[in-house]
């Protein structure tokens, strides 16, 4: 299988008053044509920055300071503006997690999706304007010659999503990020747009990284997980297999805390401690403070290791089946 | 929209009955009018007619009532100076003021916008951190003084630029305006500016602030994360939302260049409404001051009301009939 995006040693740190935030350190990892990965974590781990490193939109303070992100065989990381802009939104598109915030409220959908095409391609507008209707009805949206004049308010939540989710694959891009797309939506309409996006990537062979905190999304969406902590990839592997078998003491945490139909009624688990202070990171693993296996080695930074068909960053793999 | 606009102007209908209560008792306590126009050596008979003769003779009530029933004919009273209608002298003297207003907001717009497009976007920039300073001393600097220091600096010292007056003036569209001779433009500049230096700090302000929240906001990285140019991203996105707030209070501000454009009329001999209020203060000529406090009432009733219809176009999340009375 041919990698679309291969991310090797990527590093973006930001540069602020109180001191370095190591937002993301070190993460490796690559995703192969139509394949989806779920990079999941929790809160501040760093997962929406190593999106934006991707497409280069790492803002002042910050910076990709070490690190490749090899995009069709090309290192696009510190790649010209002029480069990076015509990658945007046509080789590489993005979703975000809030299509209330993300839509900008006083410009019509369609003025909003036509700029996508245009940017990237010169073509009449009634042309562009047909392949954004065409998008809308793709993604499940009805009478999308309506919606294409309505302003985003207009709209409910879930259908603000699929516009968003239309004008991603509008230039049928190589990779999709998705940043938490379905966290501000409610449970049926969450379900609804994992369902429409799926089918997409399915259809166009588009590869896809689903970002999200919660594990349990990506279980059924995802090809392979990478599991995200204090800016490092803790684990990462085929889903089945991390879900199945997880190794990471911090994995195991979070499945843990997913509701299932096993734990129906007990309760949940929960990772004790709080999240890690980027500015004051433990020395060693940065997960020891709060891993009940923490031991002396754990002192030191732990490498990755191959386990099994798995890479790890932990001394004391959890599952004594896949560790062998 | 239409039954938004209907219910403004019964709003608008009352705020204005309210103020001519206001107003016109409030004017009838200060001072009396009649010893301005009786010459000093008037005996008791001359100035019982004077009193007579401009009304003053009946209860206030009734005078105000007097008025009232004026007004709802379009009469605000005559002038006890000039023995005219008092809004034809108003009217009259209008158009300089109006001229003055929409230079002054002109200048406001198209300097404050952009210079607070700049260093809203470069906030760093030494040119920014001069702007905002500058927009420091437009807001505390009095206008009268600032007025006068233009007249010394470009009027007496550079020579460059009249100081009084109107200059001439020709008509556009039938209405007699300096801007329509290069003398008259002239002559309305420094009084222009001096009354805009105000709503010039407030277009930076308000610029500045606009496009550093929006500049930080998820559409625009969003934009960007489509490949959207950042020219467009700029001039479409950006402005388009803080042209919302912009355009409100710039709009309503008009109606205070008009009320702050007594001063700046009377640094600059300007022949405007402004002047004539000052005068008719000075004058304790009742019926002018009166027309003229009514006149303002109604244009800031009228400005709310356009700045209202402006607002809903320009924001489409604005729905008029949605809003309560
Ligand atoms: N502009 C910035 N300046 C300083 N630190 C930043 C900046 N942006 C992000 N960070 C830091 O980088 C770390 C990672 O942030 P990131 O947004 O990638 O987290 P995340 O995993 O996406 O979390 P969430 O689930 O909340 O979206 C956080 O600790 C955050 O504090
Ligand atoms: S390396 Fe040690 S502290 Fe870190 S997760 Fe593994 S066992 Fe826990
Ligand atoms: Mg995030």
């Amino acid at each position: 299988m041919t990698a679309v995006l291969e991310v090797s040693g990527l590093k973006t740190h930001f540069f602020t008053h109180a001191g370095v935030v190591k937002a993301v350190d070190g993460v490796d990892f690559s995703v192969n044509k139509g394949e989806v990965m779920g990079l999941v974590g929790e809160s501040g781990s760093g997962k929406s920055i190593t999106g934006f490193s991707i497409i280069g939109l790492i803002d002042q303070p910050g910076r990709i300071v070490e690190g490749a992100i090899r995009f069709n065989g090309d290192d696009i990381a510190g790649a010209p503006e002029e480069t990076l802009k015509s990658i945007r939104g046509n080789r590489i598109s993005m979703i975000f997690q809030d299509p209330m915030m993300t839509l900008n409220p006083v410009l019509r959908i369609d003025t909003q999706m036509m700029e996508a095409i245009l940017a990237h391609e010169a073509m009449p507008k009634r042309q562009a304007w047909e392949r954004c209707r065409d998008a809308l009805g793709l993604v499940g949206i009805p009478s999308p010659e309506e919606r294409l004049r309505a302003y985003p308010h207009q709209l409910s939540g879930g259908m603000r999503q699929r516009v968003s989710i239309a004008i991603a694959f509008l230039n049928k891009p190589d990779l999709i990020i998705a940043d938490e797309p379905t966290t501000a939506l409610d449970v049926t309409i969450q379900a609804q747009i994992i369902y429409e996006a799926q089918k997409l990537t399915k259809q166009t062979g588009t590869a896809m990284i689903w970002i999200t905190h919660d594990l349990a999304v990506v279980a059924g969406l995802a090809d392979r997980i990478s599991v995200m902590y204090a800016g490092k990839i803790v684990e990462q592997g085929e889903t089945d297999d991390v879900i199945d078998r997880p190794l990471h003491p911090y994995t195991v945490g979070l499945l843990g805390s997913v509701p299932t139909a096993n734990n129906r009624g007990e309760r949940l688990f929960q990772i004790e401690g709080m999240t890690p202070n980027m500015l004051a990171l433990p020395k060693g693993c940065a997960f020891s403070p709060r891993c009940g296996f923490a031991s002396e080695a754990c002192q030191v930074p732990p490498p990755v290791e191959q386990v099994a068909s798995r890479e790890l960053r932990c001394y004391h793999p959890q599952s004594q089946v896949a560790a062998e | 929209m239409t039954v938004f606009v209907i219910r403004r102007l019964m709003q608008a209908f009352f705020v204005v009955f309210l103020m001519s209560v206001i107003v016109f008792f409030g004017v009838n306590i200060v001072g009396d009018p009649v010893y301005m126009f009786v010459s000093p050596d008037a005996d008791q008979a001359d100035i019982e007619a004077a009193i007579r003769r401009l009304g003053l003779d009946r209860p206030i009530w009734e005078q105000y009532f007097l008025f009232l029933k004026g007004a709802a004919q379009g009469n605000l009273g005559d002038s006890f100076v000039f023995g005219e209608p008092a809004l034809k002298l108003i009217l009259h003297h209008m158009p300089a003021t109006l001229e003055l207003a929409f230079s002054a907001l002109f200048l406001s717009i198209v300097i404050g916008i952009p210079l607070g497009l700049f260093s809203g976007l470069y906030p760093d920039n030494p040119v920014s951190k001069g702007v905002m300073a500058g927009s420091i001393l437009g807001f505390s600097l009095p206008t009268f003084w600032v007025g006068l220091m233009l007249i010394l600096l470009f009027a007496v010292e550079l020579g460059w630029l009249p100081s009084t007056g109107r200059g001439d003036t020709a008509s556009i569209f039938g209405i007699q305006t300096s801007l329509a001779t290069w003398d008259g433009i002239r002559h309305i500049f420094l009084p222009a500016l001096n009354l805009s230096l105000l709503k010039i700090s407030l277009a930076i302000r308000l610029t500045r602030a606009g496009v550093r929240e929006a500049m930080g906001q998820d559409y625009v990285k969003y934009a960007r994360a489509k490949g959207v140019s950042t020219s467009r991203i700029i001039f479409v996105h950006v402005m388009k939302n803080i042209m919302i707030p912009v355009v409100t209070v710039m709009g309503l501000e008009f109606g205070s260049l008009i009320g702050f454009s007594v001063v700046t009329e009377t640094i600059f001999a300007w022949p405007g409404m402004g002047k004539l209020l000052i005068d008719a203060i000075l004058q304790l000529d009742r019926p002018v001051v009166v027309a003229y406090l009514m006149i303002m009432v109604l244009f800031f009733v009228l400005i709310n009301l356009v700045v209202d219809i402006l607002y809903s176009i320009l924001d489409p999340r604005v729905r008029l009939q949605d809003q309560g009375a």
